[in-house]
Parts: structure tokens; C-alpha cells; sequence
């Protein structure tokens, strides 16, 4: 048969990850150290693990409600009023999703239509722009620079503002650079959109990882924007529970509800089981999360400070556990210098362009591994930098 | 805890310069610390930790003896503990609560040359009433750190 006709033009059409071959290359080797994975190195907590554990032991393995248990939205609601000072109805506002992920499908699927523009700053995660482009949107880059430390601006917003612009994906704190977006910073991008009936979704996954004492900001908290905004969150990140896939949206009534609808449909509920977890994880992880943010603190300073002190340039970030070294005066592209990098001295790091072209002359580095793991990796890149001549 | 301890507790190597980027401080103030800390007894060592099966010809035997004695009248445990750790072959002293008095960690090449210490040397010493040796098998974690095998990342690597 000919498959290639047969499938949806669209989702046939969206190109493959551009660093599927650098995994494969990576796999093969038995002393690679990566830097590449973009998930914690922690475990759950102990006492999250246990919840799920008991729920099982007492037969806790039905279906949950579409949206999600009450007790859970409940403690998402109680959560972002604590952290965030923003109030959500537990009823009507909120949505349990299988990951953050699902809650961005959801987002973009309740909200645009083919035709319309979706606006993705970039560098960033690598799934808005497919999502959006299987709504039949069109999806609109927008840039964001080393020397605006790759927050978005309001002049590059609206630069790109259209009639036909529905949504704006704000990604902060943000993987790929570690940026992070303050109240002044939001403040702007919230006097552009206020007279508009844009809609916002904030990917706020790695809210709870900011540095230098700076919490994170939701911009929902902003004057005007909590009604124009879906903020999506969950659990990977902060509480290290990543393969329990479970994530949540927060926004306007109406939109949760288109939300919830497809949600029933293609999902029917969040896994039962890592609910009960998540119910937990809200309730009694503060500590944990603190724990990891100050141990990632240590590595996020060690990594920036050996990445300098290799001349390669690096703005220090301050959300997230990623750092994004420019590697332009190597004189390589991020790919060369990611595939030579790999070939030779078998340290596996992410090439910026994976996140929108605007990342070519970057790279990405995870933090989220030991000092050991770290300083190997350090040494190694130093050696290969003298190989190549470049110190 | 104090951060430098943190960090010093899992991964010694690190230098000064990376340590004072760490935590913000500047590398003379880490150092002034850390030799501080080694003064007032808080830094007692750096060890490696080393899974000497691993290495080839090196025979190594370490057991654990449980010593039951008795406290001295004016010094109680404190002499006899002096005493026990004196020895070179001896890798631990602990006082212990419970069914015995100390835990002594004991190394030698082979069980015998262990064994002959233990009777030799720990059994005679004055206040020590039994002695119970029991051998290490098999290491699988020590000091906090998983020896063997070399626990693989089941980290999806295709995942951004």
C-alpha cells in the first residue's frame, strides 16, 4: 500500500526530530556522557511513592472523574493561590491531563482554527509548533535574543501581532535557555495584549525551578491577563515524577470545559494511580522541591562558571536546569560541533537549532546530573576545545 | 548544613575555584574555609571510595568484630577504644548500643591473617571479654555510593 498517500498531510508533513540520528550514535557507545536529557536525575519522594503504592494496595484502580479526583483539583487550586496568588475555581477551572503535554494539545485544540496564527517564541520546547500545526494553524516565530537574555520582548510581540492572531505560547522559565520572565518583563507583554483578544498559554513546567531568589511569576497574576490566559503546569519537573505522566490546566471556565470535552474523549482521565500520587506531592512536597532546586542551584553555578571558564559565552540562567553556551567562535554549526563533539570525545549535548533556527550557534546543556557526571563532561569538552585549537 | 560540607561530602575532588563558584564566595574565603573546618576537626579525611574486587590481584578481607568488654573504672570505654584503633589493620571503631560493646572493622589480605589478628591482638587485650567475627561477602553500597554493577541512566534520551 502506499502509506505515504494514505496518511494525514499534515502530521505526514511535520518534520522528524532533527537529533534522532545523534541518540542513535550516542546509544552505541558505553562511555558516553550525556548532558542532553531534559528530566531530573532525583526520584519521586519516598512518601509520594508510597501514596501510590498504598492506593494500589487498596484496590484504588478505576477511573477517576474526566477532569480529575475533586481532592486533586482541590490541591492544584490551593497550590496556585499559595505559590502564585491566583484564585481558581477547583469545579470549573481546572483540568488533570496525562503530562503537561496533553494540556498543551488540549490548549491549542480548544482554541484555534486552522487559519489562524500561533505565535511560538524561539528557542523553545519542540512540540508547540507540530500541536499548532495539526489544528491547521499557522505557526509565526517569534525570535528572542542572547542580548535580551532570550526573554520576549514586547517590541518582537508586536512586531508579529496579526488579525489573525489567537494564541501566544509564553515558555517560562524556559527549556531550552534557563530564561526566565519577571513581573517588569510581564508587565510589558501584558500592556500589549490587554485591548487584544489574544489568548496566552503559559508553560509554566518549570515554575518551581527559578535561581537567585526570584520565584517565578505567573502571568495570569498580571492585572487583565488572568482571563486571557491558560496556564499549564504538572508534576515532571518539580516533583521529579516525570513517567508518571501528569500535568494540569488552569484557565477561564469556558476554555477548561472545551478542554475537558476533548480530554473525555481522546483520554477519558489522568492515570488513577499517579493522582493519588500528585495529591500527595501538592500536599506534603514543598520541602522536596526546595531540596532539588538547591541542589540544582550548586550545579546550575558550577556548569555556567566551567562553560565560562572554557571561553565558550554563556548567559547565566535562572529558571530551568538547562544552560544554552553559544559556540559561535568555535566556528562550527550547533550540529558539527554537537556530531564532532559526540564522535570524538563521546559527550552528548543538544544542538540550539533543535529549538527553532533562531538556536543555531547554540547548544544545550543539561544540569540535571551529578558534579561527577558534570566535571567528566567538563574535562572531556576542555580536551576536545584544545584538539580543535580553540584554547 | 553549610553548603562547602555539601558538596565536600559527595565529590571531594572538586577545586576550590568550582566550590567558591557553587556557593558565590570567592575561592580564598572557600579555602579559608574548608581549612577551618579540617583545624576544628569538623573535615576528619578525604578517602576514595574503591571496589577493590574490581581491581586485579588485589586480595582484600574485611570483617566486622563484635567485642563485648568490660568499662574501666575511671576512663570506661574511651581507653579501650584508643587501644583497638591503634592498630594499623584496624579500619573502624564504633561503640555500639545493644547485645556488644564495639564494632571494630578489621582488613587484612586473607580470613587467616584477619583471624590471627583478631585472636593476636584484640582477643588479649585487657577488658575484652568475647570477641564474634563475621566477614564481608560482598559489598554493594558503601559511604553512599552503589559499587557494582555501574547503574545505567534509563533516562529516555530522545525525550527534549
Amino acid at each position: 500500500m502506499n502509506y505515504d498517500a494514505l496518511l494525514n498531510v499534515t502530521a505526514r508533513d511535520i518534520p522528524p526530530s532533527g537529533i534522532r540520528r545523534f541518540f542513535d550514535i550516542a546509544a552505541e557507545m558505553d562511555d558516553v556522557i550525556s548532558l542532553s536529557v531534559g528530566e531530573p536525575d532525583f526520584q519521586t519522594p519516598w512518601h509520594v511513592r508510597d501514596v501510590a503504592i498504598d492506593s494500589l494496595q487498596k484496590g484504588h484502580t478505576g477511573y477517576s472523574p474526566n477532569r480529575g479526583f475533586t481532592a486533586l483539583c482541590r490541591e492544584i487550586c490551593d497550590y496556585y493561590e499559595r505559590k502564585f496568588h491566583l484564585s481558581y475555581d477547583y469545579r470549573t477551572d481546572v483540568v488533570v491531563t496525562v503530562g503537561g503535554s496533553e494540556a498543551i494539545d488540549l490548549a491549542v485544540r480548544a482554541l484555534v482554527n486552522p487559519g489562524d496564527e500561533v505565535l511560538v517564541p524561539q528557542p523553545s520546547f519542540v512540540c508547540y509548533a507540530p500541536i499548532a500545526a495539526l489544528t491547521g494553524a499557522k505557526v509565526v516565530p517569534i525570535v528572542t535574543r542572547r542580548e535580551n537574555e532570550f526573554r520576549l520582548t514586547a517590541d518582537a510581540l508586536r512586531e508579529k501581532i496579526t488579525d489573525r492572531t489567537k494564541l501566544l505560547i509564553l515558555p517560562y522559565p524556559n527549556n531550552p535557555t534557563g530564561a526566565v520572565m519577571r513581573r517588569e518583563h510581564l508587565e510589558e507583554i501584558a500592556a500589549v495584549l490587554r485591548d487584544t483578544d489574544i489568548m496566552v498559554l503559559a508553560d509554566e513546567i518549570y515554575s518551581e525551578l527559578t535561581y537567585n531568589g526570584t520565584p517565578h511569576v505567573s502571568i495570569a497574576s498580571i492585572d487583565g491577563m488572568k482571563e486571557r490566559t491558560v496556564v499549564v503546569n504538572g508534576f515532571s519537573k518539580s516533583y521529579a515524577m516525570t513517567g508518571w505522566r501528569l500535568g494540569y490546566a488552569l484557565g477561564p471556565a469556558p476554555v477548561i470545559a472545551v478542554m475537558t470535552k476533548i480530554h473525555q474523549y481522546a483520554i477519558m482521565c489522568a492515570p488513577t494511580t499517579s493522582q493519588y500520587a500528585a495529591i500527595d506531592a501538592l500536599h506534603s512536597g514543598d520541602g522536596d522541591i526546595a531540596a532539588m532546586r538547591d541542589e540544582y542551584d550548586l550545579r546550575r553555578r558550577l556548569i555556567v562558571n566551567g562553560f565560562r571558564e572554557l571561553g565558550l559565552d554563556c548567559f547565566e540562567p535562572e529558571g530551568a536546569f538547562y544552560i544554552f553556551p553559544s559556540i559561535a567562535r568555535t566556528g562550527m554549526t550547533s550540529e558539527a560541533f554537537c556530531q564532532k563533539l559526540l564522535e570524538t570525545k563521546h559527550v552528548a549535548v543538544v544542538p540550539g537549532n533543535a529549538f527553532g533556527d533562531c538556536g543555531e550557534g547554540f547548544i544545550r546543556v543539561s544540569y540535571a546530573y551529578s558534579t561527577h557526571h558534570i566535571e567528566e563532561a567538563l574535562r572531556r569538552i576542555r580536551l576536545f576545545l584544545k584538539e580543535e585549537g580553540l584554547i | 548544613m553549610d553548603k562547602i560540607l555539601t558538596i565536600l561530602k559527595d565529590n571531594p575532588r572538586l577545586t576550590n575555584a568550582q566550590i567558591a563558584a557553587m556557593v558565590g564566595q570567592t575561592e580564598e574565603a572557600v579555602g579559608e574555609a574548608i581549612a577551618d573546618y579540617e583545624r576544628r576537626g569538623i573535615i576528619c579525611g578525604y578517602k576514595t571510595v574503591i571496589d577493590w574486587e574490581k581491581v586485579e590481584l588485589t586480595e582484600k578481607v574485611t570483617a566486622i568484630i563484635e567485642l563485648k568488654v568490660t568499662p574501666r573504672r575511671d576512663t570506661g570505654f574511651e581507653k579501650i577504644a584508643e587501644e583497638i584503633m591503634a592498630f594499623d589493620e584496624v579500619e573502624s571503631v564504633s561503640l555500639m548500643s545493644g547485645g556488644y560493646d564495639f564494632s571494630v572493622g578489621v582488613t587484612g589480605h586473607t580470613f587467616k591473617e584477619v583471624a590471627l589478628f583478631v585472636a593476636k591482638r584484640l582477643a588479649p587485650i585487657q577488658s575484652v571479654i568475647s570477641t564474634q567475627t563475621t566477614f564481608i561477602l560482598k559489598r554493594y553500597k558503601q559511604a553512599g555510593i552503589i559499587l557494582s554493577p555501574a547503574q545505567a541512566d534509563e533516562r529516555g534520551a530522545d525525550i527534549l
